[in-house]
């Protein structure tokens, strides 16, 4: 099947409903390798076994802005192509970066007390991803208060792609401003910073949460175009009705 | 294995994510067999697409 021809949403649902056991078994294998190495890698000589956060916490940020890299490109199939699958793609992801970016958030306070000393600080890192969680928040309540799916998928793309901007903000946060946050120690000039033994379970659950994201878009997705099927049915019933009386 | 004096904030940490990601999953599954059912309830009402309609 040529790649094009998923952009027909009758296709992509013959894709999904092909694949989904198959990502569902590869995520549920994945988190059990990943969970298994987490719990038997050693502590940190600074922070002991409060690292174990780390393998949550740092997978949930990049997942978090990941979905909205992810609909910030979707933004651009609805607002220049008028694609409706774009569409549902954008408003597939919201939920599940919104759910990402609420676990980085809680986790990192969670790791902050023992580690810093205290939940919360106003740095830039831990600060511009409360505006992605506000972003989040934001796209959803247009996706799910619009009456029309075409009107609030056009003004959640428009916040899609203004909220793009924050994605550098984020990731550059701990090189322009001074914070309690530490700097980038996995993906940086010059190699990672992590001990391997830390660093291969980090991995792992990176890649467990990252299937686990596609696989909930993919379903996602699949509920989405059966709702607007449904929808379309009913506005087709109450026509006939209409033209009958 | 030994989670040391912060065991509390570990397993926190660890408790929130399996409740967040149980219920994006269960409204998934949810939201699926609800949209499931309405179009089974439309097609037994003789309802289809436009796309499927002949001639």
């Amino acid at each position: 099947m040529p790649v094009i021809d998923l952009a027909n949403p009758t296709r992509f649902l013959t894709l999904v409903n092909r694949v989904l056991p198959w990502l569902v078994a590869a995520t549920f294998i994945l988190f059990a390798v990943g969970l298994f190495y987490a719990m038997n890698a050693p502590d940190d000589y600074q922070q002991g076994a409060t690292v174990k956060i780390m393998y949550l916490h740092v997978p949930a940020a990049w997942l978090g802005m990941f979905g909205w890299g992810l609909m910030s490109i979707a933004a651009l199939g609805t607002l220049v192509w008028r694609h409706p699958l774009a569409d549902v793609a954008g408003k597939a992801a919201a939920p599940i970066g919104a759910a990402f970016t609420f676990i980085c958030l809680v986790t990192g306070s969670l790791w902050g007390r023992p580690t810093w000393g205290t939940y919360w600080v106003w740095d830039a890192r831990l600060t511009s991803m409360l505006v992605l969680f506000l972003l989040y928040l934001g796209v959803l309540a247009l996706y799910w208060t619009a009456e029309e799916p075409g009107r609030g998928a056009r003004a959640a793309a428009i916040l899609s792609l203004v909220g793009a901007v924050n994605l550098p903000i984020i990731k550059f946060s701990v090189d322009w401003w001074n914070t309690l946050h530490q700097p980038a120690s996995v993906f940086r000039m010059g190699g990672s910073t992590i001990a391997p033994a830390l660093l291969t379970p980090l991995l792992i659950m990176a890649l467990a949460f990252t299937l686990l994201f596609v696989t909930l878009h993919f379903a996602i997705i699949r509920n989405e175009i059966l709702r607007r099927r449904v929808r379309s049915m009913r506005l087709m019933q109450a026509s006939e009705l209409a033209e009958a009386t | 294995m030994n989670l040391g004096p912060h065991a509390e904030f570990i397993v926190a940490a660890y408790v929130v994510t399996v409740c967040v990601v149980a219920a994006l999953i269960a409204w998934v599954i949810l939201d699926y067999s609800a949209q499931q059912r309405m179009l089974g309830d439309l097609e037994d009402r003789g309802v289809t697409r436009r796309s499927q309609r002949k001639g």
